[in-house]
């Protein structure tokens, strides 16, 4: 059953998904804002960053990985930009030219040829020995989020223990400002 | 101008210098140094309400009935808390308010201390934004930014929740001017390419209808002037959701009744078979649409709205225009004269002829009676009595709020206060409190239902203190008759819990509160008793015991389209009309 009220039109439409780059003043609260509204309208939430970007003039860049209709995306963009926090709203994805990565800290624990293989396909992936003991190490790796994907399934079987990412943050290619 | 002084007196002052004239409230520990500003001065009428949701639905009517920003003071904890179904109301009816809560001290706050709450997490969802005001620096900035962000775009209530150590702290106060938000800048202007568009859509149109909203109350009685002449330049028919009735004048030739769920069937059919919808400031409600997939089939759709998140939100529009229905009008018709579009004259008297076909349908009928009350037939008698008068009408919630928006004819915006989005039982009788607190000289009547009263008929206590003679006029029917008509559609007749076994005795229940109470039980004695009714100069409770069986009618049941509505005269086995899916709807 569909959760709208009503059959809707745009349930046929296949979903999509969409890096927004969210503009906002960095004040008490406007996470809770955004974030509030993804749960409350129903929307999906794949990745989210926010870190304060601009100290001076207070603004922080909130990057969000989300799925929807097209018309669902749409009306997300419309409402972020609604609230009163919000500077402005950037559909990477619909310039793009979006890039985006995301960085991770990987435990693994393991002795012998798991270890020695861990450490070869870390090498392989570009990740970088962090912390190591005897028995373990901390990988940390950046990339785009199926690299990362890829490389945590790899070290399952290797002796993975747990891993942190940190979310997507994202920007448009070329000189201009998104 | 700036000056030195303390928190509690920054509040009166912003509030005086927005031009506030009335403030709806109820006192409490950490709101105390703003009531001791209050005491000491005259220029703000302070209204004591018995209820924080009764001040909020005040403030409501008193915003609604004079296009001003109605403000709120109450205390925090259970204060805030209770005023947080009025500002979800007032966010879905787009209704601008400045509601003002007092917190704890900020060293208490987050220690659980004595009514505190988390006050702007609370009222989050349900504000258009709010703020905590940390520190006396921010507040006259934060309290001119909040009638600022209350009035302007789309409007709608706004939070200020003020520790009760910032009231007592000493700042520098700042006047109103020069107040620009930072991000906040909501567009006014259309875009002239999608009016000029619009225009040429308006002129191929063969089957064209206005669709209009609330949207057009809250741009200001400009803008119902400039729908009225861009309407009748036209010569199209129009339609009205029922937050919008009264921007076009409810008896003009040209005017189809309410659309939706209860609304008439020449507006629901005309939008069924139209080829061009024009909405001006509505949002395309699930009461308005029914069935998605059937709406409107042939139409193509020019949406003009403020707020673009209303846009493609839940119909897809062929044209639309972001900017305030005011402006963009205006432009509409500026256009429109110099381009002259040559109608299909011949295409429209025939859309006119089918109009006139349904309208022959007089879908409104019903069965009348001489021995007992039908309620629409009270609202009609009603209708006919304040006729001429300077008469405001505010509902509750249900059956009698969709007979009062078919039986009762609106000439003009601002008259007409109802819960539209949120559908708040109660809101009816403190609305009346702040529309007649707006408007002393004016007849403001209450159409109410018995069950709505009872969530709210404290208030009664404030008419009476403020002599406010409000008339809250009951279509009493010993049910909550919209949940008894469900029932008896979807429920097969099974009326759980609908029916009240202990109302109380309301003319009693006047006199008890200080007002007058009036039962009238006969048709044939409605026009003496609602003549006596207007002719008291107290509140009163008019307790009309009308039809407990009648129900509102036409209808679109639950997920259907607008050309499959029910009858009045024609339901006989309603039990089949809605099918499984539908049940499943609200």
């Amino acid at each position: 059953m569909n959760t709208t009220h009503y059959p809707s039109a745009h349930i046929f439409q296949s979903p999509e998904t969409h890096t927004l780059s969210v503009v906002v003043d960095n004040e008490p609260g406007v996470l809770a804002r955004v974030v509030g509204l993804f749960s409350g309208r129903g929307y999906n939430i794949e990745s989210l960053t926010v870190s304060e970007t601009e100290h001076e003039k207070h603004l922080s860049r909130i990057t969000i990985v989300t799925t929807g209709t097209p018309m669902v995306i749409e009306q997300i963009k419309n409402q972020l930009d609604r609230l009163v926090p919000v500077h402005r709203v950037v559909d990477l994805t619909v310039s793009g030219k979006v890039l985006a990565r995301e960085l991770a800290l990987i435990k693994v624990k393991g002795k012998g040829e798991a270890r020695v293989e861990a450490l070869r396909l870390g090498d392989a992936f570009r990740a970088r020995v962090v912390d190591a003991t005897t028995e373990s190490f901390v990988f940390e790796i950046t990339g785009k989020s199926d690299k990362i994907d890829e490389f945590v399934g790899l070290m399952g079987p290797l002796g993975l223990v747990e891993y942190s990412r940190t979310g997507v943050a994202a920007i448009s290619r070329g000189p201009e400002a998104s | 101008m700036s000056r030195q002084m303390t928190g509690a007196e920054m509040v009166i002052a912003a509030l005086q210098d927005q031009g506030v004239e009335v403030l709806f409230g109820y006192p409490g520990g950490s709101v105390l140094p703003i009531y001791d500003e209050i005491f000491k001065q005259e220029k703000i009428k302070h209204v004591l309400v018995r209820h924080e949701q009764g001040a909020v639905h005040a403030a409501e009517g008193y915003a609604r009935s004079t296009g001003k920003v109605g403000a709120v003071l109450v205390t925090s904890g259970p204060g805030a808390t209770n005023a947080v179904t009025g500002l979800t109301d007032a966010l879905l009816d787009s209704i601008p308010l400045v509601c003002i809560t007092g917190q704890v001290p900020t060293h208490l706050i987050g220690n659980d201390a004595f009514q505190e709450c988390d006050t702007v997490g609370i009222t989050r969802p349900c504000t258009k934004h709010n703020w905590l005001v940390k520190r006396i620096e921010d507040l006259p900035r934060i309290l001119h930014e909040a009638f600022h962000v209350a009035k302007s775009g789309r409007p709608g209530p706004v939070v200020i929740d003020i520790p009760k150590d910032v009231q007592f702290a000493t700042g520098t106060y700042h006047g109103p001017k020069n107040i620009q938000h930072k991000t906040y800048r909501p567009k006014v202007k259309g875009d002239m390419d999608a009016i000029r568009q619009a225009v040429q859509m308006l002129g191929k149109a063969h089957r064209p209808i206005f669709y209009t909203g609330g949207g057009v109350i809250n741009s200001g009685p400009h803008a119902s002037q400039l729908l009225r002449e861009l309407v009748r330049t036209t010569g199209y028919p129009i339609t009205s959701t029922l937050m919008g009735l009264g921007a076009y004048p409810g008896n003009d030739a040209q005017f189809l009744g309410m659309l939706g769920m209860h609304g008439t069937l020449e507006a629901n059919m005309a939008m069924h078979e139209s080829d061009l919808i024009i909405c001006v400031g509505a949002r395309f409600d699930d009461r308005i649409t029914g069935r998605l997939d059937a709406f409107a089939p042939h139409a193509k759709k020019i949406h003009i709205d403020i707020d673009p998140s209303s846009i493609n939100k839940i119909i897809k529009v062929d044209c639309p225009i972001v900017g305030d229905v005011g402006h963009v009008l205006e432009d509409m018709i500026r256009v429109w004269k110099s381009t002259q579009p040559d109608v299909d004259k011949k295409a429209i008297r025939k859309w006119w002829e089918k109009i006139d076909h349904w309208r022959a349908r007089k879908c409104l009928a019903y069965r009348n009676s001489d021995e007992i009350i039908k309620p629409q037939y009270a609202l009609q008698r009603l209708q006919e009595a304040v006729k001429g008068k300077d008469v405001y009408f505010t509902t509750e919630v249900g059956q009698h709020q969709m007979w009062a928006a078919q039986f009762l004819t609106f000439d003009e915006p601002n008259r007409w206060m109802t819960s539209g989005g949120l559908g708040t039982m109660g809101y009816g009788i403190p609305a009346a409190v702040g529309v007649q607190m707006a408007h002393p000289k004016s007849l403001v009547i209450d159409i109410a239902g018995e069950a709505s009263v009872m969530m709210t008929m404290q208030e009664i206590s404030t008419a009476v203190q403020y002599r406010l003679p409000i008339k809250i006029f009951i279509l009493n029917n010993h049910y909550m008759g919209m949940v008894r008509q469900w029932q008896e559609l979807l429920h097969g007749g099974r009326y759980s819990e609908s029916y009240s076994h202990a109302l109380p005795d309301f003319v009693k229940l006047a006199d008890a509160m200080g007002g007058v109470g009036i039962r009238c039980e006969k048709p044939s004695e409605l026009d003496a008793k609602i003549a006596e009714m207007i002719a008291v100069d107290r509140p009163v409770i008019f307790d009309c015991v009308v039809d407990p069986a009648e129900n509102c009618f036409p209808m679109i049941p639950s997920g259907k389209a607008h050309n499959e509505m029910l009858f009045g005269e024609t339901v006989e086995d309603i039990g089949d009309v809605i099918d499984e899916k539908g049940k499943m709807l609200v």
